[in-house]
């Protein structure tokens, strides 16, 4: 040891946020090695069902904003509207997930107590984070703004140039977001204790996309394709306005866009987007600075004292009687953990509220205002709806029957070292996520289709359609959890939300379009007939059609079923 | 009681565990000693059936783990070295869903729970969610989750990791008390002492190989070491560090 004669002075480290990035950045990379050194079939699946889903939007988009700025009239400012509800869209989504991603990366991270314990300045510390929080939360709604700004370049004949405006106008549009979630959880978690803030936080989330979704339903937009029915001009450009306004930073970013596509000159959103982001991030770094040490404190106190559903398990048990006693605890284990975890049971809270949003969708139909409608309308609104329900029950297994496997993670080492039959694991958590999932599906599609009047052939393809769908669609997500694991995630409701899960709805997507294209001849077929006066005959194409389908949907489950069994036995825990 | 045959485990290009040959017979405590990432946790993990071995046979109580998992692992408590449980669920109801997965139920179970539960002090804390309980208070309620539907044989890693004194001792009785009644242990520790106190015999893994086996006289007698003590016995052989290389680190 040196004497005191000569201490020497310890020159105190000044890490950057690169410094406190870097293991992000780097088991990013580690992560996209991975997936690259994956065999050439699944890099190649991969690469199919992104282009598809990428190409699917682009076409959206395209022919959408095509079809608007030829629109008479409103054509020179519909296709700015149209961006700035689709960013007011975006925003909205931001900030949910912005404020879920915030509380574990700010407070319940694993390598926080490295961090805080290391000599780093609070300020690159909140910058790093800040980072790492945008960039979790918004890479998703990146990717998908991608094709919808190349259709806007490209209608608008964009230039070379526009993908850089368009990036110098996202990038601060993802900053707000993120550093008004930071806030807001900071502020939360110097009040509550961290594990009731992540409760609270998944209930104003929920609440708020609750809300959004509602208060974009009761504008109607359906209102702006049928200027006919606004009493006059001056109505119909009300209605334009309505859900955006002129101090929305997302109205700022549209005109960066728009403006350049017009070739109008005005700084003036630019200037406004950007010296508030510039304001927020010092705003949130003077907060970060004041509470943030408080509330790390208090993010590591306080667990849940009551306990919810004590009674439940002996009247499951009861329910539950015949089967054997692994698979009937393993079931009251999964619900117990389920409705205990508020970030996944207020889940349900949304999944109600898009319930209602689609059922009054279907009420809004012009079907219902006394007009007479053909067959064919009639028969392509069932089938769309067909269409429709199957994406909504693939999102809702993203949601539940995705994450069930990540879920098990941490503790799965206490199951593979039981006697417990991994097949029956499976099973169970097929079995728990696809029936409820089987009885909403039929739930929406019968009580739909009897409110659009659906004739006996299209109410049996409807169902018979459906009920494979949801196996299928269960069977794939549990699969795709299974090579997706998120085994160290922080907060249940982000696992639906990753790469993974991304994955899996694209997939899902998929099979349901391939679904539907097979059935579309022998619809068609029906309609015709009944256009004819003539009754239908089941011929052999129209069989084989039918017949394919329901293959595919059967050969998606079990071939689905498998691989998740076969994963899951070579997960090394 | 417990059997490896050549057992190995490979990463890519990287051998964890190479090769080892090891029978652990009934009424014996047997711990496995070993440097960081010499292969013990690997290995004790392939023997609980977490990990799948890249070659090699694992019997418990003469049944193979691969051919027959079932009924290998029902002859089986585990005890990890990191504590995790589910959060959500109170002890009582973790204890009751272990049973389950060993396929025991009813109030034989309800008794065994509350007299564990009573042994380690964790009764106050049964009906709370395990969420608010300590690092080792989870330790403790995992030692007595793999005791619930009394096993066979308990494979452990690292058991006094995050124990009060108090449930250390109470451990090293309990283990003691289990081989005395022909259980049969297999735990890696770090603690030399630990080891040299309980143990029956002891072996040492280093890079993947065990490289020392046999009871204390044995080992002393092996290695020429008169009356040495484990540790010094544990740093011939996996290689302490120099006074040199002390004094090159701490100087400023």
């Amino acid at each position: 040891m040196s004497s005191t004669a000569d201490v020497l002075v310890v020159p105190v480290p000044d890490p950057g946020v690169r410094t406190v990035l870097l293991p992000k950045w780097r088991t990013a990379l580690a992560r996209a090695r991975e997936e690259r050194s994956g065999t050439p079939l699944k890099l190649l699946l991969l690469a199919l069902v992104a282009a598809g889903f990428w190409s699917a939007v682009f076409t959206v988009a395209y022919r959408v904003l095509l079809y608007a700025r030829s629109a008479p009239e409103i054509g020179s400012f519909l296709p700015q509207k149209m961006l700035g509800v689709i960013l007011l869209a975006f925003a909205s989504i931001l900030l949910l997930s912005n404020l879920v991603t915030a509380l574990s990366t700010f407070f319940l991270a694993k390598d926080l107590d490295m961090l805080i314990a290391a000599p780093i300045d609070w300020l690159r510390l909140y910058l790093a984070k800040l980072c790492e929080t945008v960039a979790h939360s918004s890479w998703m709604v990146a990717l998908l703004a991608v094709p919808i700004f190349t259709a806007y370049g490209i209608v608008y004949d964009g230039g070379p140039w526009f993908w850089l405006v368009a990036l110098g106008a996202f990038v601060p549009f993802l900053l707000l977001p993120g550093v008004i979630g930071a806030v807001i959880t900071l502020v939360l978690v110097n009040v509550f204790p961290a594990r009731r803030t992540r409760d609270l936080l998944s209930l104003v989330a929920i609440g708020a996309m609750a809300i959004v979704v509602v208060t974009l339903r009761v504008l109607q937009p359906e209102r702006l394709a049928r200027p006919e029915g606004f009493r006059n001009l001056v109505d119909f450009l009300g209605a334009l306005q309505s859900p955006t306004s002129p101090f929305l930073p997302t109205e700022w970013t549209a005109d960066i866009i728009m403006n350049w596509l017009n070739r109008v000159a005005d700084p003036l959103p630019i200037v406004l987007l950007w010296s508030t982001a510039g304001a927020f991030v010092v705003l949130g770094a003077l907060a970060h600075k004041r509470l943030y040490r408080n509330g790390f404190t208090k993010a590591q106190e306080g667990a849940e004292q009551y306990v919810r559903g004590k009674h439940w398990p002996r009247f499951a048990s009861r329910l539950l009687g015949r089967l054997p006693v692994a698979k009937r605890e393993f079931i009251i284990k999964d619900v117990l953990l389920f409705f205990r975890d508020t970030t996944q049971w207020s889940q349900l809270i949304l999944l109600a509220v898009l319930l209602l949003v689609y059922i009054f969708n279907i009420r809004a139909l012009p079907l219902f205002t006394g007009e007479r409608v053909s067959v064919l309308l009639v028969t392509m609104v069932v089938f769309l709806n067909l269409a429709l329900a199957g994406f909504v029950l693939a999102a809702i297994a993203a949601r539940f029957v995705f994450p069930s496997v990540s879920l098990e993670g941490k503790q799965l080492w206490l199951l593979c070292s039981s006697p417990l039959d991994l097949e029956a694991l499976m099973w169970s958590k097929y079995w728990t996520g696809t029936v409820p999932l089987l009885v909403l599906a039929l739930l929406i599609t019968g009580v739909t289709n009897v409110l659009l009047q659906a004739s006996p052939f299209m109410m049996a393809v409807s169902i018979g359609t459906i009920t494979l769908y949801t196996l299928a669609t269960s069977a794939l997500a549990l699969c795709f959890g299974t090579i997706f694991p998120q085994f160290d995630t922080e907060n249940a409701a982000q696992i639906p939300t990753s790469f993974g899960g991304l994955v899996y709805m694209m997939a899902s997507v998929c099979l349901l379009g391939v679904v539907i294209a097979l059935e579309a001849r022998p619809v068609l077929q029906f309609v015709r007939a009944n256009q004819a006066g003539v009754p239908l005959e089941i011929d052999l194409g129209m069989a084989l059609m039918f017949g394919a389908s329901a293959a595919l949907c059967l050969a998606s489950t079990l071939m689905s079923l498998r691989i998740g069994l076969k994963r899951i036995r070579d997960i090394d825990a | 009681m417990i059997r490896l045959t050549n057992l190995t485990k490979r990463y890519g290009s990287f051998t964890a565990v190479d090769g080892i040959d090891l029978q652990v017979p009934a009424g014996e405590l047997f711990g496995f000693l070993g440097p960081n990432g010499a292969g013990k946790t690997t290995t004790l993990r392939m023997i609980a059936g977490i990990l799948k071995p890249t070659s090699g046979v694992v019997q418990i109580g003469g049944d193979d783990l691969e051919r027959k998992p079932r009924k290998a692992k029902t002859r089986m408590g585990f005890i990890p070295d990191r504590p995790f449980v589910y959060d959500k669920l109170t002890g009582a109801e973790f204890l009751r869903f272990v049973a389950a997965l060993y396929g025991q139920e009813g109030p034989v179970i309800e008794r065994r729970m509350d007299e564990l539960l009573r042994l380690f002090d964790l009764a106050p804390w049964k009906d709370e969610l395990t969420e608010s309980y300590s690092h080792g208070m989870r330790q403790k309620l995992i030692i007595s989750s793999a005791l619930i539907h009394q096993p066979e044989v308990i494979v452990v890693d690292e058991p006094m990791v995050g124990l009060d004194p108090k449930s250390a001792r109470l451990l090293k009785d309990l283990f003691k008390e289990f081989t005395q009644r022909g259980g049969t242990i297999l735990m890696s520790t770090h603690t030399l002492e630990v080891a040299e106190d309980m143990c029956d015999r002891i072996g040492i893994i280093q890079g993947g190989k065990i490289v020392a086996c046999g009871t204390m006289t044995e080992l002393r007698h092996q290695f020429a070491a008169g009356d040495a003590s484990l540790e010094d016995l544990f740093l011939r052989l996996t290689g302490g560090v120099s006074d040199l290389e002390l004094g090159h680190v701490l100087d400023r």
